[in-house]
């Protein structure tokens, strides 16, 4: 093979990415992430946390509501590429949303709007939108108190 | 953006003396060594003279060695050729897969398997085989090296007790070809699988060394290629190519094992400066071409991905890459099983003959960005 040949190769192996664009996207230019020194002076209306370090996937999830709407949304997780991308892209599917709205987000929706995922990494994107309905029940919770 | 690979425990590309020795047998002699014509008696020489490199590399006699199409393949025609139901087979918990599922396959099959646990820096003891001997152990199968941390077992002293006990001692060599000493003589082994892709050969070749004395069945059925222990037309050139690359490997042994163990001591002291970072498998009793590091708080595939970014190829034993959702058994093998996120967050590097310090010390510099990029946004990192 030239030098030619082999760049395109190349080429052609970046344009098939194991993840889709949108993935890869939310994985090196993650959106809505809060570092922990942000973290201590975040006023988060709500707060949830879903999965364990020893199964590979943890997140966290704040949100601040206004008028039954999510306001603001901030993450962190510790996983692989598509659960820190699912992560992400949820983060910027809720902002703005009514609270009743977003508990009905599934899985499904998230993995449609990351372009989909590998049928392997669909078990790490499942999380995302359960550590939004706990941070969602914990403000509720706090509200009836 | 050119990649620097640091995985050469996962293969080798094929060294140019290597590809040019192979390519005469694809379309110039491409006869059947089987075949009693001038153009299959090429091909049957170019092999024969194979067959007697690897011998005199492992000091054994050249009928010794059977050609294969895989390491994973010398592994099960080692394993499954000799034990039956009712023997027993003693072999390690951090063996590769191609081990493990023979034996688990087996184990349905009514063999009794003893799956020795190693210590915190992989490594088992010689009293620890001799200990787990049985009236019916009929093999003892335990990596030369590990293929994920790299630590050495102690071959020679093991062998020594398997043939005082008369047991077959196999052992699998993989990661062994170009580094260690592979004189069966000393390893006191009964059989020894080789791999030609991890020794800048091509792939598709393996080897099992059979010492004459041991009675091996065969696995697979046909002709009577490989003292029919191997059926099938033989692969010719990369027999040749196979042979050609472990000659080279030995012949550069001694000096490029210093020129690796310098680059893996560098990395080893300055990636474990890096906080909460911890170095897998014993420091010194390890191949000169492996580091293999656990990053508290961070997954092992986004720091490969976002290496790979940065143009440098490694691997993990997280389970995210592992396609069974169940992270290394390596790792877990070294921390207990309660300890997974060890084995989540853990990265091997391997080295090469390409790889040198300055690629060291630019890789040191972007792992140091990326684990704090990951950390700054984990919610298990403090």
């Amino acid at each position: 093979m030239n030098k030619q040949k082999i760049k395109n190769k190349i080429k052609e192996t970046n344009n098939s990415w194991f993840y889709t664009d949108i993935v890869k996207d939310h994985f090196f230019n993650p959106k809505n992430f809060l570092t922990d020194k942000e973290a201590k002076n975040y006023k988060a209306d709500g707060v949830g946390i879903v999965g364990s370090s020893a199964c590979g996937d943890v997140m966290k999830m704040w949100i601040r509501v206004k008028n039954n709407k999510i306001i603001d949304c901030k993450w962190q997780t510790f996983g692989c590429a598509s659960a820190l991308a699912s992560t992400s892209v949820l983060s910027t599917m809720v902002i703005g949303m009514k609270l009743e709205d977003a508990k009905k987000i599934t899985p499904q929706d998230i993995i449609k709007k990351l372009g989909g995922l590998p049928q392997i990494k669909i078990h790490c994107s499942v999380l995302g939108d359960q550590a939004l309905r706990k941070a969602i029940e914990d403000y509720e919770g706090k509200k009836v108190k | 953006m050119e990649s620097i690979y640091l995985d050469h425990s996962a293969t080798t590309y094929v060294r140019p003396e290597v590809l040019k020795s192979m390519i005469s047998y694809f379309s110039e002699y491409y006869g059947n060594p089987g075949s009693m014509h001038r153009i299959g008696l090429t091909a049957k020489q170019a092999i024969d003279t194979a067959r007697k490199i690897t011998a005199e590399i492992l000091n054994c006699d050249p009928e010794e060695i059977i050609f294969t199409g895989s390491g994973t393949e010398s592994i099960n025609m080692a394993i499954q050729g000799i034990a039956e139901r009712g023997d027993h087979i003693i072999t390690t918990n951090t063996e590769h897969h191609a081990v493990l599922h023979t034996c688990q396959f087996l184990e349905k099959r009514g063999v009794e398997v003893t799956y020795l646990p190693v210590n915190q820096k992989g490594l088992i003891t010689p009293e620890q085989v001799e200990k787990a001997i049985k009236k019916n152990t009929k093999l003892i199968t335990i990596a030369y090296a590990n293929n994920e941390i790299g630590v050495i077992q102690p071959i020679s002293q093991i062998g020594n007790i398997s043939k005082k006990r008369k047991i077959y001692f196999h052992t699998d060599a993989c990661q062994a070809g170009l580094y260690l000493d592979l004189n069966i003589k000393n390893l006191n082994v009964d059989m020894m699988t080789l791999n030609s892709s991890k020794v800048y050969g091509p792939k598709g070749v393996g080897m099992l060394f059979v010492d004459r004395s041991v009675k091996i069945r065969p696995i697979l059925f046909g002709g009577s290629q490989e003292q029919g222990l191997r059926p099938g037309t033989e692969n010719v050139p990369g027999i040749v190519g196979f042979a050609t690359a472990l000659k080279i490997g030995q012949k550069e042994k001694q000096k490029e094992n210093i020129r690796l163990e310098n680059i893996r001591d560098y990395l080893i002291q300055e990636l474990l400066k890096i906080s909460d970072t911890k170095l897998n498998g014993d420091p010194k009793k390890r191949l000169p071409n492996n580091v293999n590091v656990s990053f508290d708080g961070v997954e092992g595939e986004s720091i490969i991905l976002r290496l790979d970014e940065k143009g440098f190829c490694v691997s993990t034993g997280s389970a995210c890459t592992s396609r069974s959702l169940e992270p290394s058994h390596v790792i877990q093998a070294l921390y207990g099983s309660d300890k997974k996120e060890i084995a989540h967050g853990s990265i091997r590097i391997t080295l090469g003959k390409k790889t040198t310090m300055n690629n060291a010390r630019n890789f040191v510099e972007v792992i140091k960005d990326v684990v704090s990029g990951l950390r700054e946004i984990s919610p298990v990192y403090k």
